[in-house]
């Protein structure tokens, strides 16, 4: 089998130790209507409504889509028009808290007893990929063609982030549970649950535990970033290639973050929708890094404040880790169902970007055997041809070119605009 | 409170730049140009302070007319200045230096856009101008003896070629043999090779391949290999000229075949053509089909389906 290409990172795991803390309900929450890929919803209260923990608050038609609830009980007072990080527009929710934290009577587990079923009430427990890229789960967990393999993806390869890694430690036996749940609901035989090598209690842990089950394999990945992409975790666990343009599925794979497993199966037992996340809050301006649970539609600022941010000295703020995060503009926005980690930055190297040397440094790390060099002179006569004869498309922004290239050269951003320019069928 | 930066993602980078490598590979050079001193005497200080100082203020003063940005920081233009001392003899005249590293740093980096931008590598191809244009230059003095209005002795490729008596392995394994600056001393550039590639500078498919390629050919050919791979500029072309970066294939496996390449062409032109030396040559005619062996050695990306020919 082939070694994939990859760069070794400082892991900066600090708050690996960090036993997850509560974030104390705010005393206003703002929930955007799009939190994840797919279509935004239209918000189902209005000003003045009262709302309870769990009660739906957005939903939509569309069927490529997820469900919003509220994480609070108390008053709407506002519902407006909000942008989010990633540049859509959509409504925000805006809601007073009364600190009662009543739940709401559709709080209640779900009734499942086929895949229908369970694929419904997935869709309804609001879940979405909590690794960060907020793929709708139903839709994920329900293929076309016929899956073998389910895996786990608790790699967790950015620095600084320990969201998955805090869920596989407090949260084993949901994890596991979880995992049993899915590969019974959807029929798929063997389930493995790959985790990179800086885990060693969690694998040990989990080792522990599926010892009497054959069909759940605990794969150890070398940290090597980007170890949990989805076709790197794919091809490194089962040796199954995820075609250009194909889907894991195609090749009789699904891959399911952790912490959305554990999450789906707390759903089934309590039906609690997907109100509050854990989230790694670290960084040089974050004065005491932790973990904290907070409340979906938390305001940055007070997270940040509550683990003693220099908020003077900050000058940068990403959602997400280092290598794939997105810069956060504002402190004001709020918790959403995909932030695994925040990253307060205070002291920022940007260098000057000068010319490309070829030294290849690029090529010796691209995952994908791209030639991020090449993309970058091709895109900037517009040869579109030339683009696609580099595959260009395969990129998946994972960072790796620009993180190594000593010219500085943004390549991994000139590919998602190379990308742009091919037209797609 | 700060305004909030916002740029893509990545957020980090790596603390390796251009001007640390170009460090790096002047690094790599001490060894040879302290063995230099030791065998042609005092004289190989100023000349090389020469071809570096004129390098740099050639490039200024190339990137100021062109209104571009300067680039003397990156330290490219001082590698460059060091390799090509590095290619001179020691009597060289220093205005000689001066023209070579015209050649270098205007003709052929800069009127081709700067770094990376080159299509042949500098110092090579200014070696090239000034032994084929000014033939006087060639003029070889005995190691050792820093006698530098003595007539010319033969560097151990010309013994080799007139058939007469020659140095010992181990005299030229050390370098105490006639020859460029840099390029006698094989344990030197060897040391310096291995530190580069222990690094991560370089690749050492490039050089493997042309030394092996090399030592294959003539052993075939029945010329004393060890011999023919220990004389010349073998060893300097192979670890720091076959791996410069802007003028040689990208992948692993396009640097085998340019090493191979090179190792092919100065066999040829030693047993078979008239010049003693090839590996200057062998170098700059790689360096031209680079273009050629990249678009026909790259990587198959992960997962892509075939390209479809006749297209576009």
């Amino acid at each position: 089998m082939k070694k994939l290409k990859g760069i070794k990172l400082k892991h900066r795991k600090n708050t690996e130790n960090c036993a997850t803390v509560d974030f104390p309900i705010p005393q206003k929450v703002r929930i955007p209507m799009s939190m994840n890929m797919g279509a935004a919803c239209q918000p189902l209260v209005k000003v003045g409504d009262q709302v309870k923990v769990g009660q739906k608050i957005g939903d939509t038609d569309v069927p490529f889509s997820v469900p919003v609830h509220s994480g609070v009980s108390g008053k709407v007072t506002a519902v407006s028009d909000y942008r989010t990080a990633m540049g859509a527009v959509c409504k925000i929710v805006e809601i007073e808290t009364d600190g009662q934290q009543t739940v709401s009577e559709e709080v209640r587990p779900p009734e499942v007893n086929d895949k229908e079923s369970f694929l419904k009430a997935v869709r309804e427990s609001g879940a979405c990929g909590l690794g960060g890229a907020g793929f709708p789960t139903h839709i994920k967990l329900n293929p076309k063609t016929p899956i073998d393999t389910l895996i786990i993806n608790g790699a967790e390869c950015e620095p600084y982030i320990t969201a998955d890694y805090r869920e596989m430690i407090e949260c084993p036996d949901d994890v596991i549970g979880g995992v049993k749940m899915i590969k019974d609901m959807l029929g798929i035989k063997n389930a493995k649950l790959a985790i990179e090598a800086n885990k060693p209690e969690a694998i040990k842990n989990f080792e522990e535990m599926a010892k009497n089950d054959d069909t759940i394999d605990i794969i150890t990945l070398p940290s090597v970033y980007p170890q949990g992409a989805e076709k790197i975790i794919i091809y490194n666990s089962t040796g199954v290639v995820v075609k250009e343009g194909e889907l894991p599925a195609d090749g009789g794979v699904i891959v399911i973050n952790i912490s959305t497993v554990a999450f789906l199966y707390r759903y089934m037992q309590d039906g609690m929708p997907l109100v509050k996340r854990r989230i790694t809050v670290d960084g040089n301006a974050v004065g005491e890094p932790k973990n904290v649970s907070a409340v979906i539609g938390t305001p940055f600022r007070e997270i940040l404040e509550f683990c003693k941010t220099d908020m003077d000295a900050m000058i940068k703020l990403i959602g997400g880790g280092p290598m794939m995060g997105m810069s956060i503009p504002d402190v004001e926005m709020p918790v959403v169902k995909t932030s695994n980690a925040l990253l307060a930055i205070k002291s920022y190297d940007v260098s000057k970007t000068t010319s490309c040397i070829r030294c290849g440094r690029c090529v010796r790390v691209c995952p994908m055997e791209l030639v991020p060099a090449d993309i970058d002179r091709a895109y900037r006569i517009r040869n579109i041809d030339e683009l696609k004869k580099l595959n260009a498309l395969l990129c998946m922004n994972c960072g790796s070119c620009t993180y190594v290239c000593p010219a500085n050269r943004k390549l991994a951003e000139t590919n998602q605009l190379a990308k742009a320019l091919i037209p797609r069928k | 409170m700060n305004k909030l930066i916002v740029s893509p993602s990545p957020h980090d980078e790596n603390f390796v730049k251009t001007h640390s490598i170009m460090l790096q590979v002047i690094m790599a050079l001490m060894p040879a140009l302290g063995v230099s001193i030791y065998i042609f005497g005092p004289r190989v200080v100023p000349l090389t302070a020469v071809c570096v100082g004129s390098c740099i203020l050639f490039e200024y003063v190339c990137r100021r007319l062109m209104k571009r940005d300067n680039t003397i920081g990156d330290m490219s233009a001082a590698v460059t200045g060091l390799l090509l001392a590095m290619n001179l003899p020691v009597t060289a005249p220093y205005w000689m230096a001066v023209v070579g590293s015209f050649v270098a740093i205007v003709i052929v980096k800069q009127l081709f856009g700067g770094i990376g931008q080159n299509f042949a590598n500098p110092a090579i191809t200014a070696r090239i101008v000034l032994m084929v244009g000014f033939p006087t230059i060639n003029h070889w003095i005995k190691p050792l003896e820093y006698d530098y209005d003595a007539v010319s002795s033969a560097t151990p490729l010309v013994l080799a070629k007139k058939g007469e008596e020659l140095p010992s392995y181990l005299d030229m394994f050390l370098g105490k043999t006639g020859g460029s600056l840099g390029e006698t001393c094989a344990l030197a550039l060897l040391l310096g090779g291995l530190y580069l590639a222990a690094r991560k500078i370089i690749s050492l498919a490039a050089p493997l391949s042309f030394i092996g390629s090399l030592f294959i050919l003539s052993w075939i050919a029945g010329d004393d290999p060890l011999y023919q791979i220990l004389a010349g500029g073998v060893f300097l072309g192979a670890f720091f000229m076959a791996t410069d970066y802007a003028t040689t294939p990208i992948t692993q496996k396009g640097k085998v075949v340019f090493g191979l390449g090179c190792g092919i062409i100065t066999f040829v032109i030693r047993h078979f053509g008239s010049y003693p030396e090839g590996v200057s040559f062998s170098i700059l005619l790689m360096n031209v089909l680079t273009p050629y062996i990249e678009e026909l050695t790259r990587n198959k990306p992960f997962g892509a389906k075939e390209v479809q020919k006749n297209e576009g």
